[in-house]
């Protein structure tokens, strides 16, 4: 029953998710945190900072990480082929009708309708992050990692890696 | 030896992809079209065009395609594992890792600092996305569309699938209706038609 409930988790946000990895984000925070109740926003957290510190896609990072937490190694790959598997076969069987819909205007509306949605839903997730180090950290501790980390990646383009291995490092000998 | 070669691939597209899925794209021009000639420039712009026209992350959307065509199913599964599967055991190791000091108190002050960090790309991501609505559409829809999501998700609470789903809906009727429309109009309009 669990690894269905791990397919539904993870085909659903993947199907929805136009426009790539960062849409899937909070659709499966929906999911994993809010309704199935498998880990906590800060483990949640967690999981989103390591895999954005690593390279390739994050959807199917966050789907074999969180399936293997839940349910081990067929966790793990339920929840990547509800990832990966569906689009993936559409794509293959739907090539031969390229032309039909590449410059659709459907297409083209259904990306633009996602994207305002997205940014609010992006937002939100934002700052339930905020609150939550507010919480546990304080407002002094929560606003200077926040404009240090903002500064570091947007302005010097520091690598996330980089950046979140350091508030790992900050956060063991600081914050506890 | 394909096999081998779609294993190598993609396995460095993976490791090397940082910053997600569209960072990856170049990196698979680079392997699929110039070092494999698995196929051409043309076929690769169109293989993208539909990954962009369908959902869910455009890197394996790719893999599966370009696996599919250059060794069948065997060959899209290759693909795929050789790219997700390398990073995602790096991740469950590190994680393992970091969660084995969880006595010593030191992760959850890990937990803390990360936070802030996370909150931030969340917020740039955010900022990016809606700039780039506000950019390519109509600025009253951006506006519309980002007050209907606040309220429905922000104040309401509801599932935010649901209205992504709502909206893809409403965004694929509407938009076929106003091309059906615009195709009459144009059959209708005398200058269209031959001059007499």
């Amino acid at each position: 029953m669990t690894l269905l409930y791990l397919f539904w988790a993870f085909f659903v946000p993947n199907i929805l998710g136009y426009g790539g990895g960062p849409p899937i984000i909070p659709l499966l925070q929906a999911e994993v945190v809010d309704h199935f109740g498998w880990m906590t926003l800060e483990q949640f957290g967690d999981v989103l900072a390591l895999g954005n510190a690593l390279p390739s896609p994050i959807a199917t990072k966050l789907a074999g990480y969180i399936g293997y937490q839940v349910a081990g190694i067929p966790g793990a790959l339920v929840a990547l082929i509800a990832t990966i598997a569906p689009t993936a076969i559409a794509m293959v069987i739907l090539y031969k009708f390229l032309h039909l819909f590449k410059n659709s205007p459907q297409v083209s509306a259904m990306t633009q309708v996602v994207r305002p949605i997205v940014a609010v839903l992006l937002g939100i997730l934002a700052l339930q992050f905020f609150a939550s180090a507010y919480e546990s950290a304080g407002i002094w501790q929560t606003a200077a990692l926040t404009a240090i980390s903002l500064i570091a990646l947007e302005k010097f383009k520091i690598h996330p890696g980089i950046v979140v291995a350091s508030a790992l490092v900050y956060g063991a000998f600081f914050l506890h | 030896m394909e096999y081998w070669n779609l294993f190598l691939g993609f396995f460095r597209i993976g490791v090397l992809g940082y910053g997600g899925g569209p960072s990856m794209i170049p990196l698979v021009h680079a392997e699929a079209v110039q070092k494999y000639k698995w196929m051409n420039d043309e076929e690769f712009t169109d293989v993208l065009a539909m990954g962009n026209a369908l959902p869910g992350p455009i890197a394996t959307k790719m893999a599966g395609y370009i696996g599919y065509k250059v060794k069948g199913a065997l060959g899209a599964t290759i693909a795929i594992v050789a790219m997700v599967i390398p990073v995602l055991i790096a991740m469950i190791v590190l994680l393992g890792l970091i969660y084995k000091l969880k006595d010593s108190g030191i992760v959850g002050g890990m937990t803390h600092g990360v936070q802030p960090v996370i909150g931030v790309m969340m917020a740039v991501m955010a900022y990016e996305f809606f700039l780039k609505s506000w950019k390519s559409w109509v600025k009253s829809r951006t506006i519309a569309w980002t007050i209907i999501a606040v309220v429905v998700i922000g104040l309401l609470d509801l599932n935010p699938g649901l209205l992504i789903g709502f909206a893809l809906a409403y965004a694929f009727i509407e938009s076929t209706y106003l091309f059906k429309k615009r195709k009459k109009q144009q059959a209708d309009s005398p200058d269209r038609g031959f001059s007499a």
